[in-house]
């Protein structure tokens, strides 16, 4: 099969790279890119695992091909973090134990940024229903929340980090 | 192994011809929340995606004449930040806005919805109760068409090979209209509808129902368009008696299967259901105590 | 040992210090399974059976061997024909026959996803093209799924070589039924004529699945000297060694595993799938074979745990003291026999003071997946039913279900019904903090009800491995050999941190691959806090006691004139002397002129683990009209001795009770009339998502363990014991139905809301 070049903008940096038709973009970054950071929970799209922000929307990479990503923006977990500097949401998820095993992690602190990016100020509800399309099995989803409401507080400046 | 192709035209016409002179089997791609899952499963085998998103119109929103036009290719998460499409339409935005998760809203659209015609799909009963037509471009030219007529089967669409949706209308309103949608699911989220039901409703100044449209969802191998639930409401306030008959109407119209997301008589007491309270829910934004 | 009964002694232990491999996990860098690349390396796939019983007459191969770019075909002839032997590990026994053969259908395809052949191909593409053009003829044959319609005397029969075990005379046709175990206490006969108040109960469950979000995943590299390195997400790097060595015929020490990050396990990652095919792989490749489930395989191919059928049968006086207790427990083993019908039927009643028990189990082979264990195996199937009799028998008598609990509660010096004598408990300080707690006291709405239930583990302890190796910088490593599903990484540094005084992020944990550290039995059984907490603890005083030899040789003193405090070496009075402390980093620094490397690895068998109670309350809202339940408000009481992290603690509990939930409400296996798997993926295999719970309040209560040095207890099994039970008896209270059958969706109850409105 014929591979394809595709350039984009991936955490900031513009990004080449070569990839067959039916190859997502979850293959993509992990198999082509080495960022395994995005994981495969599911590769249906039911899970959240894989989540990056595409032109600021957050989407699942194993519902996009990676021949789609020419000319768009996207953003990773590895590119949440700014040089050394934990982004507040991780700072928050570390603080709060919201994770055990860590592997919904990334898909869920890409996703609770764009929440937050979107709107600053979210209900525990709202929380909790943009964020359902990540599925974590360890922890019940009570660090998590309270991790994100936590972090849009000290996004907002209502409290130091 | 089967070679698949990727082409992404820039122009209505390209992708037409694309399709129309395609050997194998050819997908349309828009959001990809249907067509990539299918691919990853083996249950569709294309030699041909034809992605449709770098068509000129195809993504976008726009108020015509008091109506709006939605770009077929347009994502869930656009039509609901879209604040005067919600005000008008908020069962067609809240229906849309159902499919899937907040990662799937980011890329989810109203013709994948449509034609990957599942029985199911969330915006389509509200679609079809808002009375939207689509428009539609192949080789033979340009047609437009009511969304009920598109879905006639599980999977199948009545779409010839190299014809596409483009956009859909939806026409202007008279006032005190609304329309809402309801769908049950066993979680709060993620799972695909066990029953869906949209209405749409015109009030007088009296509150009393002059116009009505019903439709339901995953009820049936398609999605159903029922006149008589419809006129169930014509003519009357949303009292109990109305709501009973309601009920009774959108039961009577099922024409469900037993799988694995509900049996045939929990769909049919949950299409009853949902119909009252779709309508309580449309009568109330319409107006009905003002 | 000491133990430290005062918390207030306790510097380290008991805070909430951010986790030592946090960082890693919150900016993606964390290496799971599937993040391992080798050089060279080939992906592997394999072929699964669609049928649910057939006969396999023959494999070809010819044509997928000659696609280009494939380089190694396996099937059984690849795998040397190990005979039955079971090897009991820990929370129950392994068959090395049916494990090999779970991994490599033998001569049938026992379930829809049996692993038939593999292939090592140079891209996933071209693996799954290769799969395709695998012939297999297949003879079908008629199925069971059902765990009843299994033991039923027509049923087709999944092996001709099994006959029920533990029943008396022999039996001398083959059955599905694997297994007879029974449990007895006293006369029950007699205890029921005793009592005033009978319940009688029929529940059944359905298969559940662990649902880790990250699939089984391997990367295998065998070399031509027969020497093999394995990276794997597994719940035990020695576990798949041993499994591997075992079903491969080959000397343990040539194979090394390397625990990578593990992505959830819950017991489903406690033995082996991929493993041994991707070494298989390897060897006929020549190449690191890397393979990894996708998500159906994952519900096609790996246990669950059992569904069941319980009866039980309660008699008690009207002032709630019950007389007698009997339970018939029916689990499926899936393809081969193994269920937790052991556990199950010890776990049921254990939270209470019985004198007359009668307990019988089955243990029942069917057509699906080989049942794997899922947190606290077998406990929570008997806990739904025992509990939801409870409740029945509390409001047949009138009485709250907490008082009716707490007449009856196991307490220390209680003879439990499986056997040992149960000490240093802490089960009544559930109910009393349950009963206390201010969620039990609010006022609940119309179609909205309250449940109460509990539950029991034994917590195992078991061969850990821990190593304290002093830097040179008087920085600290721990190593151990048990990977890390809940924060227990944390606790080992915090417990080490304790010991030696020093403030924890100056000890630094790791977990060791098996040529790294001693033998360490898998983490599993709630143990890892209890069995390698207790020997890193060991390994760090042995290491104080080397800091105050090196101490008292610095200050040419004799060694018992040396103390340890916080941190430091003090001379012991002013007769030893007046020197200025020493610091860990100054001896540290001084080490190669004081003896060499100061460090310690300790090796044990931990004995002593203590059991672990819970009690929870649950409020749930029914909408009669579709049969949907609502969580409003869920608090988890547990004893869990001493909190080492009571974050990770709580997480814990937090995770247990939403699994529970998710068993209680949605999660089922559907098949279809031809034994064929109908939702295996993410869509129709309903985990809750985080719109459908309400924060989770866990409790926790501390009646310390006075075997471990802290008083810890294991904590992650215990709370998925109760939920069911809770969902359910709150679904009674508010509807007035009983629902005997999981899981309890909303077309069961819609369906039951109308029968009982006839």
């Amino acid at each position: 099969m014929s591979r394809t070049h595709v350039s984009a903008v991936i955490n900031g940096e513009p990004t080449d790279f070569l990839c067959e038709p039916q190859q997502t973009l979850l293959d993509v970054l992990r198999d082509e890119l080495n960022l395994t950071g995005s994981k495969e929970g599911c590769g249906s799209g039911d899970c959240g695992a894989c989540s990056v922000i595409l032109d600021g929307r957050l989407v699942c990479s194993c519902l996009m091909l990676g021949v789609e990503a020419e000319g768009h923006t996207i953003q990773t977990i590895e590119g949440l973090a700014t040089g050394s500097t934990l982004h507040p949401v991780q700072q928050k998820f570390l603080e709060h134990a919201a994770l055990q095993c860590g592997f919904c992690t990334p898909g869920l602190l890409v996703a609770t940024k764009a929440l937050l990016d979107r709107n600053p100020n979210p209900t525990e509800t709202e929380a909790r229903y943009w964020l359902a399309g990540n599925l974590c099995r360890c922890t019940g989803y009570d660090k998590v929340i309270r991790a994100v409401m936590d972090a849009a507080a000290v996004m907002r400046g209502e409290k130091s980090a | 192994m089967a070679t698949l192709t990727y082409q992404a035209p820039t122009s209505l016409q390209d992708a037409v011809r694309i399709l129309a002179g395609a050997g194998g089997v050819a997908k349309v791609l828009a959001g990809g929340t249907d067509l990539l899952v299918q691919l990853r499963s083996g249950r569709v085998k294309p030699d041909l995606i034809v992605d449709t998103k770098k068509i000129p119109g195809l993504i976008g929103i726009r108020e015509v004449e008091g109506g709006f036009v939605i770009g077929a290719a347009t994502p869930g998460a656009v039509i609901g930040e879209h604040e005067a499409l919600g005000k008008a339409w908020p069962g067609v935005v809240e229906a849309a806005n159902l499919i899937g998760s907040t990662q799937v809203q980011g890329r989810a659209s109203l013709a994948g919805n449509l034609c990957n015609a599942s029985p199911a799909a969330d915006s389509v009963p509200a679609l079809i109760a808002a009375k939207a037509t689509c428009v539609i471009v192949g080789s033979k030219g340009q047609r437009e068409a009511p969304v009920e007529s598109i879905v006639i089967g599980p999977g199948r669409t009545s779409l010839a090979r190299d014809e596409i949706i483009t956009e859909f209308h939806l026409p202007k309103r008279p006032p005190r209209s609304a329309d809402a949608y309801l769908r049950f699911i066993p979680r709060t989220e993620m799972d695909i509808a066990v029953v869906g039901a949209g209405i749409n409703v015109t009030l007088d100044a009296g509150g009393v129902c002059r116009d009505a449209r019903v439709a339901l969802g995953a009820v049936a191998p398609t999605p159903l368009l029922v006149p008589e639930a419809a006129a169930a409401l014509i003519g009357h306030k949303l009292d109990q008696a109305t709501l009973d008959a309601l009920d009774a109407a959108a039961r009577k119209a099922c024409k469900p299967i037993d799988d694995k997301r509900g049996t045939i008589e929990y769909r049919i007491k949950v299409a009853g259901v949902l119909a009252r309270r779709a309508a309580a829910i449309a009568f109330e934004r319409a107006g009905a105590h003002r | 040992m000491t133990f430290i009964e005062k918390k207030s002694k306790l510097k380290v232990v008991g805070t909430r210090p951010i986790r030592p491999d946090g960082v890693e996990k919150v900016t993606g860098r964390a290496a799971f399974g599937a993040d391992l690349a080798m050089p060279g390396m080939v992906f592997g796939k394999v072929k699964r059976s669609p049928h649910a019983h057939a006969k396999i007459l023959s494999i070809k191969t010819e044509k997928a061997q000659a696609l280009k770019g494939v380089l190694a075909i396996a099937t059984t002839a690849d795998f040397p024909n190990i005979p039955s032997e079971e090897a009991f590990v820990g929370e129950g026994p392994v068959n090395f026959r049916d494990l090999s053969r779970n991994c490599m259908a033998r001569d049938k395809a026992l379930y829809d996803g049996h692993a038939v052949a593999a292939v090592a191909a140079t891209s996933e593409a071209i693996a799954n093209a290769a799969l395709d053009l695998i012939e297999v003829e297949y003879q079908v044959l008629p199925h069971v799924i059902d765990v009843e319609a299994a033991m039923a005397p027509d049923a087709p029969l999944l092996h001709d070589d099994l006959f029920t075990q533990g029943v008396d005379p022999k039996p001398t046709k083959p059955s599905n039924v694997a297994k007879r175990v029974h449990f007895e206490l006293g006369d029950v006969k007699a205890g029921f004529r005793e009592a005033e108040v009978l319940v009688e109960g029929t529940y059944a469950t359905q298969p559940v699945h662990q649902a880790y979000i990250e699939p089984h995943a391997c990367v295998a590299s065998w070399n031509a000297d027969g020497q093999s390195h394995v990276w794997t997400s597994s719940q035990g790097q020695f576990m798949v060694r041993a499994y591997c060595a075992k079903l491969l015929a080959m000397p343990i020490a040539n194979l090394r595993v390397t625990p990578a990050e593990i992505g959830g396990g819950f017991g489903g990652k406690t033995l082996v799938y991929l493993e041994p095919v991707a070494l298989v792989l390897s060897r006929k490749a020549g190449r690191p074979v890397k393979m990894v489930m996708s998500r159906e395989e994952e519900f096609r191919g790996t246990g669950p745990t059992s569904g069941a059928v319980v009866e039980v049968k309660l008699g008690a006086k009207k002032d709630g003291r019950i007389t007698a207790a009997q339970a018939v427990l029916k689990y499926q083993a899936g393809a081969f026999p193994g269920s937790p019908i052991g556990p199950g039927c010890m776990t049921g009643f254990a939270m209470y003071d019985l004198k007359n028990v009668d307990i019988t189990g089955y243990d029942v082979v069917s057509n699906r997946p080989k049942v794997a264990a899922y947190r606290a195996p077998g406990a929570p199937i008997a806990s739904f039913a025992v509990e939801s009799a409870m409740d029945e028998l509390a409001r047949k008598l009138g009485m709250d279900p907490i008082a009716l609990r707490e007449k009856n509660a196991a307490r220390d010096g209680t003879k439990a019904a499986y056997g040992p004598t149960l000490k240093d408990i802490g089960y009544v300080e559930t109910l009393e903090a349950a009963k206390n707690h201010p969620h039990y006291k609010t006022k609940l709405g119309p179609n909205q009800g309250r449940g109460v239930a509990s539950g029991f583990w034994f917590n195992i302890g078991g061969e850990s491995s821990a190593a304290v190796h002093i830097t040179e910088d008087g920085t600290v490593a721990v190593v151990s050999g048990n990977p890390d599903i809940g924060g227990s990484r944390a606790s080992l540094a915090m417990m080490a941190a304790e010991v030696l005084g020093i403030p924890v992020e100056r000890v630094r944990p790791v977990v060791g691959d098996t040529s790294s550290i001693g033998y360490s039995f898998m983490t599993g059984g709630s143990r890892v806090t209890f069995a390698t907490g207790m020997a890193t603890v060991q390994a760090a005083e042995n290491v104080v006691e080397q800091l105050k030899k090196r101490a008292a040789m610095i200050w040419e003193i004799s060694a018992d004139a040396v103390e340890w405090r916080d941190g430091k070496a003090y001379p012991a009075g002013s007769n030893a002397g007046d020197f200025e402390p020493l610091s860990l980093e100054a001896i540290a620094a001084k080490s190669a002129k004081t003896g060499g490397p100061i460090g310690s690895e300790i090796s044990i068998n931990a004995q002593g683990a203590g059991p672990g109670f819970g009690t929870h309350i649950c409020d749930v809202e029914v909408d009669k009209e579709t049969g949907y339940v609502k969580i409003l408000r869920y608090t988890a009481v547990q004893d869990v001795g001493r909190a080492i992290h009571p974050s990770y603690v709580e997480g814990q509990v937090q995770g247990g009770v939403a699994q529970g939930i998710g068993w209680a409400l949605n999660e089922e296996y559907v098949y279809d009339a031809k034994g064929r798997l109908e939702n295996p993926g993410f869509l129709d295999y309903r985990v809750p998502v985080a719109s459908d719970l309400p924060m989770i309040e866990a409790v926790l209560v501390e009646v310390p363990n006075p075997k471990h040095p802290f008083g810890a207890r294991g904590v992650g099994e215990v709370p998925i014991v109760p939920p069911m039970a809770a969902v359910a008896n709150a679904i009674r209270d508010a509807i007035g139905i009983r629902m005997p059958s999981l899981p309890m969706s909303p077309p069961k109850l819609r369906a039951a809301i109308d029968k009982a409105a006839k």
